[in-house]
């Protein structure tokens, strides 16, 4: 890909003093967030209830790192991304963004925040304007902080050439004349011009094919190490989360049900949603096949969802203590760590399987039901096309595949 | 996707094992402007332009009236009275009170042009104002005006324009404001729904993002997508306007005798259309090819500004 080849002309971020906390100050620590939408009925259009959107979400982010949010569709992921910049308002919550509070009196304000966090949306055709051509879309957020037309036109085109389109080719070009990769091209562009530390990507790849996602997916790394960005990533595809993020995040219906080390949470996952989840990914081996699927039925309504534990209505191993109390991420929340909302790992809940963890974050070896959907292990010798003593695929023995492998 | 000059790349080889240049790439097109591309496919679409030729030499004809007129309209000739096409230098005849047709018919234009412009010119600019208004401003704003406006739709234009005209007085100022009045609801809602579907899409909220004000989010991104279908209804509500001055014309609320216009002088010739018929028809066929070519100029114009085709 030539962007990787072309030296990069984008001017690096002017000073190190934007850096005001220091390494180990995470770069956004989100607390409480909670947004509701109300749901009008009746003729005089009267609350009638509220989808919970986003309930209680508290997590942090590090300088530098990938964080990767996944879940599923309705899970919130949208929502949180635009609370985050405060394009909705929070119904409770507070941001704190390297050490200042957001939005408060003596805190940062929301124009400098704007200047800070940036993001990249999914649908790369309503994202620009139709009537402007790409270099005055990606100039007018420079243009809008008071910079001079003609340095906002020359900072959009050194972007266009570090996003890999050439700006003389591409910069008079209305959107209707660009491809879905270029668009979306022209859009990281667009969101790099305000120079930001940190850059939400929501669903940023979704809607791209895959040989053009791989190349927006490189464009992003290189990015990020050539601007020294942090990156929120977005996404229901569990295999370019793993590629792409550092730590991931696992949503379910406006909660937190799990946050670790993209290895952790990939090889050995603790909470039932994030298994299920994990073990919906096919194959890329035709002969494994799956002859139930892990996870049944759609997520519950967000106007009224269960009580206590949200998963619990799909959970194989739900009790009594999930209907009545809410289980709860165990602080702190940021750092490496691999935490996770789930009574089965909190020694003190009451669930019957509880009393098996030791402490909160070692893997507990609960049995799934997941295990059984998967091919027995005497098939799995059977399968397994590479003769050798060794699986390439999970590079274990192959009398021990573990059913992990198979994923 | 890098253009490279044509000294960076390395030299081919072809079949026959002859070194050659490497063929040297295409100069890059300088995109066209989106106004260069409207006025491109203006110029190339031919029924446009004839339509808009119509327009223009109906139009050009009204400006200058006073040079084109062979005789004064108000100049009337008790003798030649309905007399037919062509009689003694009339080139479309005397009307019932002697006046020459042709210099009626000019300076009627100017009046009927007036009345079928200057009223939509109006509404436009304060209906696309209010369309404009309650389409960003959203829940509350947007119901008051919607439902203003709503008041106004359940009347149908005509009675509305006459009753607003006859409870004024009549005459030509206060047929404009009628007719503006009658328009504005129509604008407003087009300028709403055009207004609130470009907000609701991702570039406003990107705008909004990058830490936008108001007033730069509405000139650079509302405007722009919001005022194309506006002008393009606009320009479509001539045609009507045109129509309707005329009705309060023909019904006496527009301008008054012995003031040349079109609706009045068909009202006037309507006694004497078994008389000579032809005459009593020209009013109505330049009423007719007037709204005709302004309608399909509008429809030319839509095509030509869809930034998509």
């Amino acid at each position: 890909m030539s962007a990787s080849t072309q030296p990069h002309m984008f001017p690096r971020l002017s000073s190190p003093t934007r850096d005001r906390g220091g390494p180990a100050q995470p770069l956004l620590i989100v607390s409480n967030l909670r947004k509701y939408f109300p749901v009008r009925g009746g003729i005089l259009n009267r609350t009638v209830g509220h989808i919970q959107a986003v309930d209680g979400m508290s997590f942090s982010v590090m300088k530098g790192e990938t964080l990767g949010i996944v879940g599923e569709s309705g899970c919130g992921k949208s929502t949180l991304a635009r609370l985050l910049l405060y394009l909705l308002q929070p119904d409770e919550g507070e941001l704190v963004f390297d050490g200042e509070a957001v939005h408060t009196w003596q805190g940062m304000s929301l124009q400098e925040l704007r200047r800070n966090v940036q993001i990249v949306f999914q649908d790369s055709d309503s994202s620009l304007n139709p009537r402007m051509p790409a270099e005055d879309s990606i100039a007018y957020g420079p243009r809008v902080h008071g910079t001079k037309p003609a340095a906002a036109k020359a900072l959009a085109r050194d972007l266009l050439r570090a996003v890999g389109l050439d700006p003389e080719l591409f910069g008079p070009r209305y959107p209707h004349e660009l491809s879905g990769g270029q668009k979306q091209r022209v859009n990281i562009a667009r969101a790099l011009a305000l120079e930001p530390r940190l850059v939400i990507l929501d669903e940023a790849v979704s809607a791209l094919d895959k040989s053009i996602e791989a190349q927006v997916l490189n464009l992003l790394m290189e990015l990020k190490q050539q601007l020294d960005l942090t990156y929120l990533f977005i996404s229901h595809d569990l295999n370019v989360v793993q590629f792409i993020s550092d730590r991931v995040l696992v949503m379910y219906l406006g909660h937190i049900v799990e946050i670790g080390p993209v290895e952790a949470i990939y090889q050995a996952p603790k909470h039932p949603y994030t298994r299920a989840l994990l073990a919906s990914r096919l194959s890329m081996d035709p002969q494994v096949r799956m002859t139930e699927p892990p996870l049944v039925g759609d997520p519950p309504n967000p106007i009224a969802p269960p009580s206590g534990c949200r998963f619990r209505t799909r959970c194989p191993h739900a009790q009594d203590v999930c209907a009545r109390v809410t289980p709860r991420l165990p602080p702190p929340m940021h750092g490496a760590l691999h935490t996770v909302a789930c009574h089965i790992y909190d020694a003190a809940s009451g669930h019957p399987e509880a009393v098996a963890a030791v402490s909160p974050h070692r893997p507990v070896e609960i049995s799934t039901p997941v295990r059984q959907n998967t091919v027995t292990q005497r098939e799995q010798r059977r399968v397994c096309r590479s003769r050798s003593s060794r699986c390439a695929t999970c590079a274990s023995a192959l009398s021990r595949v573990s059913p992990l492998c198979m994923l | 996707m890098i253009h490279h000059g044509a000294a960076d790349s390395p030299a081919l080889q072809t079949l026959d094992g002859r070194v050659g240049a490497p063929p040297k790439a295409p100069k890059a097109l300088k995109a066209r402007s989106y106004w260069q591309t409207v006025g491109y496919r203006l110029r190339h679409d031919y029924l446009t332009l004839c339509f808009g030729g119509v327009v223009l030499l109906i139009v050009l004809s009204a400006i200058f009236a006073p040079l084109l007129a062979p005789a004064d309209p108000y100049q009337t000739g008790m003798i030649a009275r309905l007399k037919p096409f062509g009689y003694k230098g009339h080139l479309l005849g005397t009307d019932e009170l002697g006046r020459d047709m042709l210099s009626r018919l000019l300076y009627g234009g100017r009046v009927s042009l007036t009345m079928g412009m200057v009223p939509v010119m109006l509404a436009t600019s304060i209906g696309g104002t209010l369309g404009i208004v309650a389409g960003y401003a959203g829940r509350h704003v947007n119901m008051v005006i919607m439902r203003t406006m709503d008041v106004f739709y359940a009347f149908p234009s005509i009675l509305l324009a006459v009753a607003i005209s006859g409870t004024l007085g009549g005459g030509m100022r206060n047929g404009m404001l009628a007719l503006s009045l009658v328009f504005i609801p129509p604008l407003c809602r087009v300028a709403e729904t055009a207004t609130t579907q470009v907000r609701n899409l991702d570039f406003v909220e990107a705008a909004r993002a990058s830490g936008a004000g108001l007033r730069s989010i509405v000139w650079h991104h509302i405007l722009s997508n919001a005022l194309g279908p506006v002008f393009i209804y606009a320009s479509s509500l001539v045609s009507v306007s045109v129509l309707i001055a005329s009705g309060l014309s023909f019904l006496g609320l527009g301008v008054e005798p012995p003031t040349p216009d079109w609706g009045l002088m068909l009202n006037t010739l309507r006694q004497v259309i078994y008389i000579a018929p032809s005459l009593a028809a020209l009013p109505g066929v330049l009423i007719f090819i007037t709204s005709i070519c302004f309608n399909l100029l509008s429809d030319g114009l839509r095509a030509a500004m869809d930034i998509r085709m």
